[in-house]
């Protein structure tokens, strides 16, 4: 058991029952907050969330904290605000700090083209609820003093996009609140128990096998992320997803009030500051699949390179910290939610690198999806059959920066 | 780091290479043939373990060569 579960919170963990309603497969973030919305929302609490290792384990607990809904397609605005303002409330409805901070998210444009694509992103996201505002370079400056204009000489600044939505939260206390929540209310959480196997009865998923015994149920949902593609192919179920590592950095701490997130598409990285005062970056994910969380000297190279030329401070800091995590890359990197075709079993996947914004949107449009068997109109275009009906939802606004 | 052996330039680093993917296989289960074809463009096996894959020599001899990785190492196999 993870220690600062233990030390911080008072949870009571259960043995597994032989059988639930809900079985959702992966403690992360998205299965937890299943779990905590069918319990608050919908009165369901015979629900069990099992997890491999320690809640949290997995992407939840590494990525880089970023809550923004500045998308670049209309579907994918109006799912990612919803989730930003869940988030600004969650505080209040939990009652567990998660320290939520909404800070601002600045999007610099070095190229005319560059430029274009902000300033449609912009009226985009104003059309769909979520505001964004194209500013000038002298209007970012005011926003990240530290900022260098002319971009090393190389990445001169020609303005940007800002969303004055952009906030942080701590990934491990959402992950916490939800687990809290949820468990308050009945829901049993089984870490340290992976599902080996799904039961099958004909075509349906009744169950998963576990070391622990089987564990029967009325649905399955998975919610793991990165071995999403194991988990369907227990079922013979095919999947688009293609499972990349993710590489991320904390420098030592710098002194407090850098302002909001930085991200470049061209440059592709984002800097943000940590409550501690840590610079946080990330890039690109890497760009062959890859189960391995190792994390690379290139990696380091290529985004201390690329960050520097727009916040030469950053140079004289001192790498502390990395690590990589593998996440579940979708063709149109948009996530993947709802039924699979198979009686049974509901997948939320395709979460790639940006599925911690999404968490409280994603899980409480899952839980809708299971106490009511229709899906949501928030998710409706994100179902997995799009692929076969040729309506893939290609992001532009997710692939650029996460 | 990976590194790659180009059948033309030798023993190259992978940032050299740009991947192509795996090589597409539909199942033998799967028999509609409008379905094949979905499998065909858009599904993957993505395994964890040894995977056949097609990289491109994009900084080098600019030719395709195919490549069998192990996914849960990230190390090339024979």
């Amino acid at each position: 058991m993870n220690e600062f579960v233990e030390t911080l919170l008072d949870l009571e963990w259960h043995a597994p029952k032989r059988s639930y309603d809900v079985v959702i497969i992966g403690a992360g973030g998205h299965g937890l907050a299943t779990a905590y919305y069918l319990a608050t929302r919908h009165g369901i609490t015979n629900v069990a969330v099992l997890e491999a290792d320690y809640i949290g384990s997995g992407n939840s607990g590494r990525n880089t904290t970023i809550i923004r809904a500045n998308y670049g397609i209309p579907e994918s605005v109006r799912f990612y605000q919803h989730s930003v303002d869940l988030y600004a409330t969650l505080e209040e409805e939990t009652g567990a700090k998660i320290m939520h901070s909404t800070k601002g998210l600045l999007w610099l444009a070095h190229t005319e083209m560059a430029m274009r694509a902000e300033r449609s992103r912009a009226l985009m996201n104003q059309a769909c609820g979520a505001e964004t505002v194209t500013i000038t370079p002298e209007e970012a400056k005011q926003l990240c003093p530290a900022l260098d204009l002319t971009g090393g000489g190389r990445y001169p600044v020609l303005g940007g996009s800002y969303h004055p939505g952009g906030a942080t939260a701590r990934h491990d206390r959402v992950v916490w609140a939800y687990a809290q929540g949820a468990m308050r209310r009945g829901v049993d959480v089984i870490p340290h128990t992976p599902v080996i196997g799904l039961l099958r009865d004909g075509g349906r998923v009744v169950g998963v096998q576990t070391p622990a015994g089987p564990i029967s149920a009325g649905v399955v949902l998975s919610a793991v992320g990165g071995n999403v593609t194991t988990i369907a192919a227990m079922a013979d179920l095919r999947l688009p997803i293609r499972t990349h590592p993710l590489q991320a950095l904390v420098t030592n701490a710098y002194a407090q009030g850098f302002g909001p997130i930085v991200a470049s598409s061209e440059l592709l990285c984002y800097v943000s500051q940590t409550a501690r005062g840590q610079m946080l970056m990330g890039a690109e994910f890497d760009s062959q699949p890859s189960y391995s969380r190792q994390s690379s000297y290139e990696f380091l190279q290529s985004v201390s390179a690329k960050v520097i030329h727009l916040l030469p401070f950053l140079r004289d800091l001192r790498v502390l910290r990395t690590w990589a995590g593998i996440c579940d890359i979708s063709p149109d990197y948009s996530p993947i939610m709802g039924f699979t075709g198979i009686d049974g079993l509901l997948i939320t996947t395709g979460w790639g690198t940006w599925g911690f914004k999404a968490i409280p949107a994603g899980g409480e449009a899952m839980a809708e999806l299971i106490a009511t068997g229709a899906t949501p109109a928030l998710i409706a275009a994100f179902g997995l059959g799009r692929f076969a009906a040729d309506h893939a939802m290609a992001d532009q606004g997710s692939a650029g920066t996460r | 780091m990976l590194w790659i052996s180009c059948p033309t330039c030798g023993e190259r680093p992978a940032s050299e290479f740009r991947f192509g993917g795996e090589l597409p296989h539909v199942p033998d289960s799967i028999t509609d043939p409008d379905a094949r074809n979905v499998d065909y463009v858009w599904m993957i096996n993505n395994v964890r373990g040894v995977t056949t894959e097609r990289w491109f020599h994009a900084a080098g001899c600019r030719r395709w060569l195919t490549l069998n990785r192990d996914t849960s190492t990230d190390t090339v196999v024979a």
